[in-house]
């Protein structure tokens, strides 16, 4: 196999702008394009493919990787959702909270349909609860479809370790029902966590019309230029799914959008550990890759309100961007929050708006070029330019060390429509690197993803002994990244963690395994 | 007679003083957090007495939950293995509970006795033993007023139960853990049984209200209010040791207890490091190697930026913390604190230190 063969392509739908990139087997950027997202984002991919793929080989393209916020929009906008019915197996535990509790009301009025808690679900020690209730998983698939739900959320107790009933559950609404309904399984969705984990499946559930649509979209468009290729989308943790994976999993590219864009700035600047400052219109965010990946968050995440247990990227965002507004009050200098946002195209000074903004800045500081007019800054008072990049450097510097992990000096990635606001050295940054192509930063880094596993088990130390048990926890997460096409000679483990269990005998421990591989 | 009522509306601002009471343990009171509202939302208000509103010989029992906190996490409790709990020692006792307790304010066992109540249509009493998260039944101020963990009882979901007499509180533990593993480990407890004259004489007055306002000081603080953060320090009589960054996390499981140690390097670049040792809740923090801040007193981490109270579990590398020192209630300055609750309970050959003044 040569380099030249093994093409991707890469397209990220983000809120304002669809991107595409195409690029060789070593990873080097053929060719790329930045379109509108459009109402229907169906016709940006389009756009977007037919742009990137002008004056290209179609023949040796053989995958496509597709980033989107369509599902993470579905939920924010509370449209396109499908009415879910749920089932939480878990009587006689578990109702002294009941489905849905802490929904907002919005959304639980679109996506809640009948719910019931029945007999079923496990113990820690995988004993049932209480054998499987099977009629009364017959009724609700029933008054689920007369209810005019789309899809059955089922959610066990220990189901990620006793997937049994929740298996069943699946069966028995198939056998009544028969394909009227999709059914989501919270053991495919969600860890440990009953409630987090059935609130993700309901989401899940609920985003099924809108994934198929999606997927359909893009094997469409693809097809529409008679490229015969794999189709891929992008999950929150920076690795892939196989497009019908995804249809039935679509909560799992909720937060792929940011996970893309730190990947894809990293890559492109060739290094594994960088903080990355994505600096826009509005808003400057920060994450730092560790080894390839994001820093994920440790808070619960909320998707449109609701809390679930995925592990997002850990990012912090401050209010500093190239249309942050800066005022030079009699009672000192003022900058932000506040910005004219995307407007500073028209409204900064330097493009004959009356709006000081730090783009104004950053020009009079000679940080900027390739936009606005110089003379129309050349009036700035110098001392003004140099209280207010004092100020950018200072909230950029807060920004970086609040990001890293260690004393250790590590290379800053400076990425987005405001880099130039980030100065050339900063203390603690060995070096500020901004990256080739960063403006397709998101869609190269759904290109170069990978294939991944993942494993979340408690385990019995004193029973089994830790190394035994890291060791099976290891190749079953192996195993299953090589099940999603991963290429088993190359695959790794990426992250080992051990959650010592409290109180649980025999040395209870949770050990959450990942495996990452190249696909095969 | 009833001082205050407690409604759904609290139940946030408790929830927020009951994880700084965990100091970095006591399980997450977020799941506590929607029982005691959906109790709250279907049965009304809770009303809130002391023991002094009640006759010295009036029956009060205690509820808690007890098991593993991330078993608890995916068996969400059904809420009936507590009134279970209440309703069987008060038979045992041939005496039915005109008030009910909580052990342990602080973490999960917080807002539970404040469900439960609701359930039974009982007031709750407002007082505890610990004001504060620990890991062991016996460690309260009721062992050292000599009170008596037993008889208890132990219930589960599907109406197991066990009503055990004990020779001693650390008997007590030992039971209780015994028959929680066999019951899946999510159970809920009733010990401690007590009158109102006893409660008068040896619990901590007053201290889910102390919860509640505690957790509406942290919460003006998190609006960034002015001189919250000043206010906060003197109502409870805290102080700001530290102000890092966790450069060091080492987790590790010793006899069940989840042992962790913190490192902190100073936040404002000085080469001062907090060393923080940790099992279950945070017991001991170092500055330099000299013990700083000790149990009893409470240690709490608050993230820098967002004031929201850290526990171990959440805590990450690189995460920038507050960490203040906060003393413990002064009902545990008695004879035998030490001993019981002491830096060498846990094993620690370090002396207890002082809160400054």
């Amino acid at each position: 196999m040569t380099n030249t063969e093994q093409q991707r392509i890469g397209i990220d739908v983000g809120g304002t702008n669809t991107d595409a990139v195409l690029i060789d087997g070593d990873g080097a950027v053929l060719n790329s394009i930045k379109t509108a997202t459009t109402l229907d984002p169906l016709d940006g991919i389009r756009e977007a493919l037919r742009g990137v793929l002008e004056g290209q080989d179609a023949s040796l393209i053989s995958r496509a990787m597709l980033g989107t916020t369509h599902p993470a929009n579905a939920i924010i906008q509370r449209q396109g959702l499908d009415k879910v019915g749920v089932l939480r197996l878990a009587l006689p535990s578990s109702t002294a909270v009941n489905v849905g509790a802490a929904w907002p009301q919005d959304i639980r009025d679109v996506v809640l349909g009948p719910t019931a808690i029945i007999e079923g679900g496990h113990e820690y020690t995988g004993a049932e609860i209480a054998p499987l209730d099977e009629d009364a998983v017959r009724r609700l698939a029933s008054e689920a479809v007369a209810a005019g739900c789309k899809a059955i959320a089922v959610s066990g107790a220990f189901s990620p370790a006793s997937p049994e009933h929740e298996l069943r559950s699946a069966e028995l609404i198939r056998d009544e029902v028969g394909d009227a309904i999709n059914v989501s399984l919270s053991h495919q969705v969600g860890a440990l966590g009953l409630l987090e984990r059935e609130n993700a499946t309901i989401l899940n559930a609920s985003l099924l019309t809108v994934s198929h649509a999606v997927v359909y979209g893009f094997q469409t468009a693809l097809a529409d230029h008679s490229l015969d290729v794999q189709s891929y989308l992008t999950q929150n943790d920076g690795t892939l799914m196989t497009a019908e994976h995804a249809a039935k999993n679509p909560v799992l590219t909720l937060a792929s959008g940011p996970t893309n864009s730190m990947r894809g700035a990293c890559a492109l600047a060739g290094v594994n550990d960088a903080v990355v400052v994505d600096v826009g219109g509005t808003s400057a965010d920060a994450g730092i890759l560790v080894d390839g990946f994001p820093r994920e968050s440790t808070a619960a995440v909320e998707v449109g309100g609701v809390r679930t247990n995925f592990r997002m990227p850990d990012l912090i965002s401050i209010g500093l961007g190239g249309g942050t507004i800066v005022r030079d009050e009699s009672s000192g200098l003022r900058i932000g929050p506040d910005s004219v946002g995307y407007a500073v195209s028209t409204e900064a000074l330097c493009v004959g708006g009356g709006t000081l903004t730090l783009s104004d800045i950053s020009l009079a500081a000679g940080r900027l070029d390739g936009f606005g007019d110089t003379a129309l800054v050349a009036g700035l008072d110098a001392d003004l330019v140099a209280r207010s990049t004092g100020w950018v450097d200072e909230q950029i510097s807060i920004l970086a060390d609040r990001m890293k992990s260690s004393r250790e000096a590590v290379p800053l990635l400076a990425v987005g429509g405001g880099a130039h606001l980030v100065p050339n050295a900063l203390d603690g940054i060995s070096e500020v690197v901004r990256p080739p192509h960063h403006g397709v930063a998101n869609a190269y880094g759904a290109c170069i993803s990978e294939a991944s596993g993942s494993v979340d088990k408690v385990y019995s130390y004193d029973i089994d002994g830790r190394e035994e048990c890291i060791e099976d926890a290891r190749a079953a997460a192996i195993a299953l990244a090589v099940e999603s096409g991963a290429d088993p000679a190359d695959t790794r483990i990426t992250s080992v963690s051990e959650i010592p269990m409290t109180y649980v005998p025999g040395g209870g421990c949770r050990v959450v395994v990942k495996a990452v591989g190249p696909l095969q | 007679m009833t001082i205050t009522q407690l409604s759904a509306d609290d139940i946030e601002s408790i929830a927020v003083g009951a994880t700084l009471l965990g100091t970095g343990g006591g399980g997450d009171p977020y799941i506590a957090k929607l029982v005691a509202r959906q109790a709250l939302e279907k049965h009304g208000p809770v009303d809130v007495i002391t023991a002094a509103d009640l006759p010295p010989d009036a029956r009060v029992l205690t509820i808690a939950i007890i098991g593993a906190p991330t078993v608890i996490l995916e068996k969400i409790p059904a809420g009936t293995e507590f009134t279970t709990a209440v309703k069987a020692l008060g038979d045992y006792l041939g005496e039915p509970p005109v008030a009910i307790m909580p052990i342990e304010v602080g973490g999960l066992n917080t807002l539970l006795p404040i469900a439960t109540a609701a359930e039974m249509g009982l007031p709750v009493l407002n007082a505890d033993g610990m004001r504060r998260a620990f890991p062991q039944i016996e460690m309260t101020v009721f062992t050292l007023g000599g009170i008596p963990a037993g008889p208890m009882s132990v219930a589960d979901e599907k109406g197991n139960l066990c009503v055990f007499e004990t020779t001693s509180n650390q008997m007590a533990e030992t039971l209780a853990r015994t028959a929680v593993i066999q019951l899946g480990l999510a159970n809920a407890i009733s010990c401690y049984p007590m009158t109102a004259g006893q409660i008068a004489e040896h619990a901590i007055a007053d201290s889910i209200t102390y919860c509640r306002d505690v957790g509406r000081m942290l919460e003006e603080v998190q609006r960034n209010e002015d001189g919250a953060w000043e206010r906060f320090l003197s109502e409870t009589g805290s102080h700001r040791f530290f102000e890092g960054k966790i450069v060091d996390l080492d987790r590790r499981t010793t006899d069940g207890f989840a042992k962790s140690t913190l490192l902190l390097e100073d936040l404002h670049g000085s080469d001062q490091v907090m060393r923080i040792e940790v099992q279950n809740e945070n017991l001991i923090a170092y500055v330099d190697d000299v013990p700083t801040i000790t149990t009893p007193n409470l240690i709490c981490l608050l993230d820098h930026e967002t004031y929201e109270p850290l526990t171990t579990e959440s805590i990450a590398y690189g995460n920038r913390c507050h960490v203040i020192g906060m003393p413990c209630a002064p009902e545990w300055q008695r004879d035998g604190v030490m001993e019981l609750v002491g830096p060498s309970a846990f094993g620690y050959d370090v002396d207890y230190v002082e809160m400054p003044s």
